[in-house]
């Protein structure tokens, strides 16, 4: 039997996060309370397929896979699993597991059905680089950070939802309280801004060493999506960005950070890569 | 030769079947409970508990036969000086399975008045408690009380029997709870000295809330109310000031006119960063400006908002009632199995 390839393991990823979402989806249709235990340890489960799909691509591409729409839209979704396998039992919020079930299965099944984001595979894209490595590997796992984020504004909006139309029960009455949410949409919140600023200050020793590699798009894009969240986290410590507003731009912010994507990725200083590999199978 | 199946018999009155100008006469307090035990000794109960609530007295046991039920009735009618035929006309008598399923029912909280509810499992668990100690329960009842306990902590949790509250005062705490997360460190104002304000309060206490605060038109009402619930006294003309430094806001004043305005809610809100307000009006007038539902972080719920979801929950446990009735038929019919089994050779 030939072995496994990376595709096919992120396939299996997709799966297992499929079945929790279908998990959470049944039991929240059902009015009943889906077991934490096995949520989670489908997630691990996906988790680990993931990650083992990611590394053999790494090896593959000889470096971190962020090379392509599909690699970047399959780390994202790895960075927010991975939070939620790290966070999540500490937190203890109700549906999150369900919410990252669906988010990760939503980015890997959609990033897998479009054979386009994955035609070309760079490699050598860092050029051997680390840091620079690390800067983008930093980055994208922000990305995951706001995406949870902007799952925990969407229960948030669900909640107030509900609240504001005198429901709370049925399926409202798994939603967290709301003031857990807006806490920890705060920390996280914070977690992403910081963990973005990390990355941009360890990416940016790079471009002021070679201004010319660092192409403008790119960079103005990023910095774009790092002040909107940076701006939302200082109005929101200050008071002046709270309660629905604040919901609605996680989960707006969100789907603009994923729509950067696009031109982060196309606008990639070009060529670096040492090579391209046509095609998905390896 | 088999011996004759154990009799087990379930016989007494609640508010199904009594109206509550006879449920009082049939109440037995441990005077009367100590008569009826000293007249029930030539009667061959060999096992035997009494379950006496505010809604219920009923017995369950074994008996020798037809006759020690009859003579257990004759001795209750005495003890409680109910006619015979009086009790005939309200009493709820089962048998065998049957006995065991309406034990379960109860401790389910299916026969109660406000259905699902808790307290009725800790009442039966006391009495059961009770004739263990005094030695009148034997294997049988032993069985039936255990397998009871444990299929209606079954259907507590495996059925919605239980879910939601049905009361407005408990509401209003899952309420909060829905908003807040835990009560421990909400601060809650009431206003008012109305009787639903302070079993809402009673209520927010008994789960914890961090702090009560109590504001009346008449300060001496406050005080009293204030000792009462443990809570502070706030003079009434500085509430508006302070009433940023709440979650919660209760309205139950008499007042024939709005008590918080929205302007002021706007200023409370917009001191608190972020933090959100839960208003519960249940003044009749209303105490509470309608429009501050429509301030940012603040949730304003009246009375009918309440007893809607009350309504709501109630109706989700009255949903459940027939799922509940054939988990305890199927488990009632083989713990009754099990009885004959062992003790009816």
């Amino acid at each position: 039997m030939p072995p496994l390839i990376d595709r096919t393991w992120l396939w299996l990823a997709a799966a297992c996060y499929l079945l929790g979402a279908g998990l959470g989806l049944v039991a929240l249709l059902r009015e009943r309370r889906h077991s934490r235990a096995a949520m989670y340890i489908i997630l691990a489960a996906g988790y680990t397929f993931q990650t083992f799909g990611l590394y053999l691509r790494g090896v593959a591409v000889h470096g971190c896979p962020l090379g392509n729409k599909f690699e970047l839209i399959q780390f994202t979704a790895w960075s927010a699993a991975t939070l939620y396998l790290v966070i999540g039992p500490a937190f203890r919020l109700s549906l999150l597991g369900f919410g990252t079930a669906l988010l990760t299965a939503v980015l890997s099944l959609g990033a897998l059905l479009v054979p386009s984001w994955d035609a070309v595979v760079r490699t050598h894209i860092f050029g051997g680089n680390t840091w620079i490595e690390f800067h983008a590997a930093l980055a994208l796992f922000s990305y995951g950070v706001f995406g949870l984020l902007a799952l925990v504004g969407c229960l948030y909006l669900v909640r107030d939802y509900g609240l504001r139309i005198k429901r709370i029960g049925g399926s409202f009455a798994f939603l967290p309280a709301i003031r857990d949410l807006d806490q920890i949409g705060l920390r996280l919140l914070g977690a992403g801004v910081i963990l973005l600023a990390l990355s941009l200050a360890v990416g940016s020793v790079w471009w002021l060493r070679e201004p010319a590699t660092v192409n403008l798009p790119k960079l103005l894009t990023t910095l774009a999506v790092f002040a909107a969240y940076a701006l939302a986290w200082i109005l929101r410590l200050r008071g002046q960005l709270s309660g629905r507003r604040w919901a609605q731009a996680c989960a707006l912010l969100f789907i603009a950070a994923l729509l950067s994507i696009a031109p982060v990725n196309s606008s990639r200083h070009a060529p670096p890569a040492t090579g391209m590999v046509k095609g998905t199978a390896r | 030769m088999s011996a004759p199946r154990p009799l087990l018999f379930h016989l007494g009155a609640s508010h199904h079947t009594a109206p509550l100008a006879l449920r009082e006469k049939l109440a037995l307090p441990p005077a009367r409970a100590e008569a009826l035990h000293a007249r029930l000794a030539s009667a061959r109960l060999p096992e035997f508990a009494l379950l006496n609530t505010c809604n219920r007295v009923e017995f369950y046991g074994v008996a020798g036969s037809e006759e020690d039920l009859s003579a257990l009735a004759s001795a209750f009618c005495e003890v409680t000086g109910l006619s015979a035929s009086d009790f005939s006309a309200i009493r709820a008598h089962t048998t065998g399975a049957g006995a065991i399923r309406h034990l379960t029912a109860v401790a389910a909280g299916l026969e109660s008045q406000l259905l699902g509810e808790n307290e009725i499992f800790g009442q039966v668990k006391d009495a059961y408690a009770a004739a263990q100690s005094s030695g009148r329960v034997g294997p049988v009842l032993n069985r039936v009380f255990q397998k009871a306990f444990q299929t209606a902590k079954h259907i507590r949790t495996h059925t919605a029997i239980s879910t939601g509250q049905v009361s407005v005062a408990n509401v209003a705490v899952e309420l909060a709870l829905t908003i807040f997360g835990d009560l421990q460190s909400t601060r809650v104002l009431l206003l008012g000295a109305g009787d639903i304000g302070e079993k809402t309060a009673k209520a927010f206490q008994s789960r914890g809330a961090c702090s009560l605060t109590v504001a009346n038109r008449t300060p001496e009402r406050a005080f009293a109310l204030a000792q009462t619930l443990d809570a502070t006294a706030l003079p009434f003309e500085h509430f508006t000031h302070h009433l940023g430094d709440y979650d919660i806001v209760v309205g139950s004043t008499a007042a024939p006119d709005l008590i918080v305005h929205a302007a002021d809610a706007a200023a409370a809100l917009g001191r608190r960063r972020s933090q959100p307000i839960l208003f519960l009006d249940l003044a009749l007038p209303r105490d509470i400006d309608p429009a501050i539902a429509e301030l940012p972080n603040s949730y304003l719920y009246n009375l009918d908002d309440l007893a809607g979801i009350a309504e709501q929950n109630l109706a989700a446990r009255t949903a459940e009632v027939s799922r509940a009735r054939a988990l305890i038929a199927e488990k009632a019919d083989a713990v009754w199995q099990q009885v004959v089994d062992r003790h009816g050779r």
